[in-house]
């Protein structure tokens, strides 16, 4: 990215935290909130994901076949199916049905042909409104958000609540400049009973009823709206013309595979337990029709219907008609995408967006493409409308994994958007200022990758040569001048603290102590000490700011292990890779990956433990190493690895002795901030225990994010809403309250913000305390 | 059927505002009676021996419809665990007539209240093979916060109430 439209960038992420972020924080939190309860509160619910996500898959793989069992049944039911290419002939299509009951319907003629909409991304998608104005028909959308968005002319900004960013007062303005009532509106519900009048009396006079689908049943041609208004009911049933338009991949086999998404979907988008209206039709439906340019017509056929309603051809049908619109638009390439074909798996509920810290800061308008905005917009745009149009938000994703434990089908979203970002990183065109990074980074990218990601993705290469040159690279660093380059060629915000690079690095403190000899000695006194036969070998993970900036956490963790009477190595190892996937370099994430097992084998295979202090990078060897390695080498490292205080619980739950430790007085307060990928890993609360063991009463933050994530918040463009995002956690933090954190960034940018020191649980818990 | 199930349904409905009475066939016509706030429409109810109070329109024209305060239908069966009626698309109106007006009132036998949603969509499935092939769940009353706040009531029922037959 170039420095002009880094500088755009900021300022557009700024407008959007003054303007849209308040409503959006409001509700996109609220609903996450209640996700996680009702989440919480529903015993199967890893079932319900996993038969989510499986029944999705095996979809998916035979979606061909569906589209053909979809084809038969609805017209058998006595509707029209069209598989539309593109959103040009979808377009076309609907177009043409409309345009073809408004001059034949029975309704008599009206003006001009007109429609009702009920909520559906996949429509925006294909805009199908502008289509249909082009051609003279009026359109109204029913789902009071979307009309909202209508009437101001503006874009969807979550994928659910399309209008969240627009507060009440907002709307008020605009009905009232709009409809000029007698008396403005003011409350939600005045605003409310305004807009259901008013749009009920459309619907009344439609033409054309136009709905999305979340669901389609093939094997029955059963199409499920799910919403809480009722408008989709009204736009079905009302007028006598009914147009579905619904991406392929809404296809499931059979009723029975719909019970799962019936039960997770509204928990998974407002926490709520089931949506207010269900609707599963298999039109055209029984439901006599409604002609209310008749008012004093029976709308049934009388007795003789009243008497036996259900019959399967009751006389309501034969005025209905119906047509399902299957959109492809890209979505069977995606298919045949071995990375991008999860997306489809998508229910499009919202849920990545909700727990999403950035999202809930700048909303949709900062976090999306032409049309899906939120986390799995990344794979959506990239699918539909193509890379580029993913291309502008897809940094936004810091690789939190908190949409990970949200999506109800299991979607790997933080890896869809490392894919999308390796792709466009490598389509690039070369730029000025690669010859600056070339030397620093011995990595696996082709030219043409932005420098600041470049430098980011080989953060270790760069810190070696720091620290080698320390303090000199320090003070070069802090001057102004080299400030204004770095901030200019790498995007490296100015405002930020850099970190101070360590001339003795981990690695050289531990051999000048010893080695690993001399660890074995400490362990075995320790464990005479105690008397406890604590019988393992561990190997540190020294990552690079462990290594080299912030090396007294390793240090404790050094002195705490021993102290419980496991000796330590701490050998130069590899980088993991997160780096270079956090920006979107899978190569070099891979060959990093294979370097660091090797690098490992021999311990694994002796039985050492693996311990991590740096949760991103146990996530890594937990997560992305699954596809990056051979299966055997990954489940291999993956059981053999340990977070810190993780492994210092095992230790202290197999007889190990807390007093060996820095204790507490047995309830002090310490305020906890976990790290995201760790939450994910369900890693948080053993930390918690072990901080509680020893004697500490740690209040655990609740925040979603630090906002720092990595190299996120060092850049220039993402600063203020790096801020933003921190500010939440930094709220919840008590004034006096000691406070640590598991991850480097965290605890920087805690720092920044507390205005004190943060250092790691494991410090607080050494023996000795952080000494240096 | 146990009692247990209509308790829990019960329990369900009062966390979503809607008032539950259990009534036994012969008392339902007048206890509807007194819910149903006029003008009301509805449609017949297919229980033995209850009937609609006889102010109660069926086969409404559209103007009814439109002007209608309560809409009375039988419901195929209801869910306990989540407080949802399954309301039938019939060719005598059940969708709209539960739709269109401020207030629903869902009339079903304490036989047709199944525990849980699995046994919702076994019972969804024999409907389906019976030609009974559209159906909404209904829960709770219509709902939106996109006016800012949360209001009930928006194109659907803001009111709703639910009888229970025990004995049908
Ligand atoms: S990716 Fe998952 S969480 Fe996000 S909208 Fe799709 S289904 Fe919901």
């Amino acid at each position: 990215m170039a420095q002009h439209t880094r500088s755009e960038q900021a300022d557009r992420i700024r407008h959007l935290l003054e303007t849209e972020g308040p409503a959006i924080h409001a509700h996109a939190s609220a609903s996450n909130a209640r996700r996680k309860e009702t989440y919480g509160g529903t015993d199967d619910l890893e079932e319900l994901r996993t038969e989510a996500r499986s029944i999705k898959e095996a979809a998916i793989d035979r979606l061909p076949e569906l589209i053909e069992t979809v084809r038969e049944a609805v017209e058998e039911n006595g509707g029209t199916v069209y598989i539309a290419d593109d959103a040009a002939d979808a377009n076309a299509y609907v177009t043409d049905v409309v345009n073809r009951e408004a001059t034949n319907g029975a309704d008599g003629a009206a003006a001009s042909p007109s429609v009702v909409k009920s909520k559906s991304m996949t429509t925006e998608e294909i805009d199908l409104n502008d289509a249909l104005e082009a051609d003279g028909i009026d359109v109204t959308e029913t789902d009071l958000g979307e009309w909202v968005l209508q009437l101001a002319d503006e874009t969807p900004s979550h994928i659910v609540g399309p209008a969240m960013h627009i507060s009440r007062e907002e709307i008020a303005t605009l009905f009232n400049e709009r409809f000029d009532p007698d008396a403005p509106f003011e409350t939600a519900t005045e605003l409310t009973r305004f807009a259901r009048d008013h749009l009920g009396e459309i619907i009344d006079g439609a033409d054309v009823g136009v709905t999305g689908a979340n669901f389609v049943v093939a094997d029955s041609g059963t199409i499920t709206l799910v919403t809480n208004e009722g408008n989709a009911r009204k736009c079905a049933v009302t007028p006598d013309t009914h147009v579905a338009v619904a991406g392929v991949e809404k296809l499931l086999p059979t009723l029975s595979d719909l019970e799962p998404f019936v039960d997770i979907i509204a928990k998974s988008a407002t926490g709520q337990p089931i949506s207010q209206y269900v609707t599963m039709l298999s039109p055209p439906t029984d439901s006599p029709t409604l002609d209310f340019d008749a008012p004093d017509k029976p709308i049934t056929a009388g007795e003789g219907a009243a008497a036996d309603g259900t019959g399967a051809d009751g006389p309501g049908t034969q005025d209905r008609e119906f047509h399902l619109v299957l959109l492809d638009n890209g979505r069977m390439d995606m298919r045949e995408d071995d990375q991008l074909r999860e997306t489809l798996y998508c229910i499009r509920c919202g849920a990545c967006s909700n727990s999403c810290a950035n999202f809930q800061s700048v909303g949709g308008h900062g976090f999306g493409g032409e049309t899906y905005s939120g986390g799995i917009a990344t794979g959506w745009e990239a699918g539909v409308h193509g890379q580029e149009s993913a291309a502008e938000f897809n940094d936004l994703c810091t690789g939190c994994t908190n949409c990970v434990d949200a999506c109800p089908v299991k979607i790997d979203i933080p890896w869809i958007n490392t894919v999308v970002r390796d792709r466009l990183n490598r389509s690039d065109d070369p730029e000025a200022y690669d010859f600056l990074v070339d030397g620093l980074t011995p990595d696996a990218e082709s030219g043409g990758l932005d420098p600041g990601k470049r430098f980011f993705g080989n953060i270790g290469t760069v810190a070696k040569a720091a620290s080698a040159t320390a303090p000199v690279s320090n003070w070069l660093a802090d001057a102004g001048p080299v400030r204004a380059v770095l901030e200019r060629t790498l995007g490296i915000d100015r405002r930020r603290d850099l970190p101070t690079f360590r001339r003795e690095s981990l690695v050289d403190w531990f051999a000048g102590r010893g080695g690993a000899a001399a660890s074995s000695r400490r362990a075995a006194r320790a464990d005479s000490r105690n008397g406890a036969d604590i019988d393992r070998e561990a190997v540190l993970y020294t990552d690079v700011y462990t290594n080299y900036v912030d090396i007294d956490r390793g240090k404790a963790a050094v002195r705490t292990l021993e102290a419980l009477g496991v000796p330590v190595r701490v050998p130069n190892l590899p980088e993991s890779g997160r780096a270079a996937l956090s920006q979107g370099m899978i190569a070099t994430a891979d060959r990093q990956a294979s370097r660091l097992y090797a690098a490992l084998a021999e311990d694994l295979d002796a039985g050492r433990d693996v311990v991590v202090i740096e949760p991103s990078d146990l996530a890594a060897m937990h997560r992305e190493y699954e596809r990056l390695l051979p299966v055997d080498s990954y489940e291999r490292l993956r059981d053999g690895s340990y977070e810190i205080c993780e492994y210092v619980y095992g230790l202290l739950e197999n007889g190990a002795d807390p007093t060996a430790l820095s204790t507490g007085d047995g309830a002090e307060p310490v305020a906890y901030h976990s790290h995201c990928q760790q939450r994910t890993l369900d890693l948080e609360a053993p930390t918690a225990a072990v901080l509680e063991r020893c004697g500490y009463a740690p209040e655990l933050s609740s925040a979603e994010c630090c906002g720092m994530a990595g190299s996120f918040g060092y850049k220039r463009e993402y600063y203020e809403l790096s801020m933003d995002v921190g500010e939440r956690l930094a709220e919840e933090i008590d004034d006096g309250l000691p406070v640590v954190a598991s991850g480097t960034s965290c605890g920087d940018q805690l720092e920044t913000l507390l205005e004190r020191d943060v250092a790691h649980p494991i410090e607080l818990l050494a023996p000795g305390g952080a000494r240096t | 059927m146990t009692v247990d199930t209509v308790g829990r349904f019960e329990r369900a409905l009062e966390g979503l505002e809607v008032g539950l009475e259990r009534v036994t066939a012969a008392d339902a016509s007048e206890r509807i009676g007194t819910i149903a706030a006029e003008p009301a429409i509805g449609v017949p109810l297919p229980f033995d021996d209850v009937d609609l109070p006889a102010s109660v329109t069926t086969d409404p024209m559209a103007a009814e419809l439109t002007a209608a305060r309560t809409g009375i239908t039988p419901v195929g069966f209801a869910i306990a665990e989540y407080g949802t009626v399954a309301v039938e698309s019939t060719a005598n109106g059940a969708e709209p007539i539960s739709l269109y007006p401020e207030r629903h009132v869902a009339v079903v036998a304490e036989s047709d209240i199944v525990p849980d949603i699995s046994a919702g969509f076994d019972r969804l499935a024999d409907g389906f093979d019976a030609g009974r092939d559209s159906v909404v769940f209904a829960t709770g009353r219509s709902a939106t916060a996109d006016m800012g706040d949360l209001v009930h009531g928006v194109h659907g029922p803001g009111d709703v109430h639910v009888i229970v037959l025990e004995d049908r």
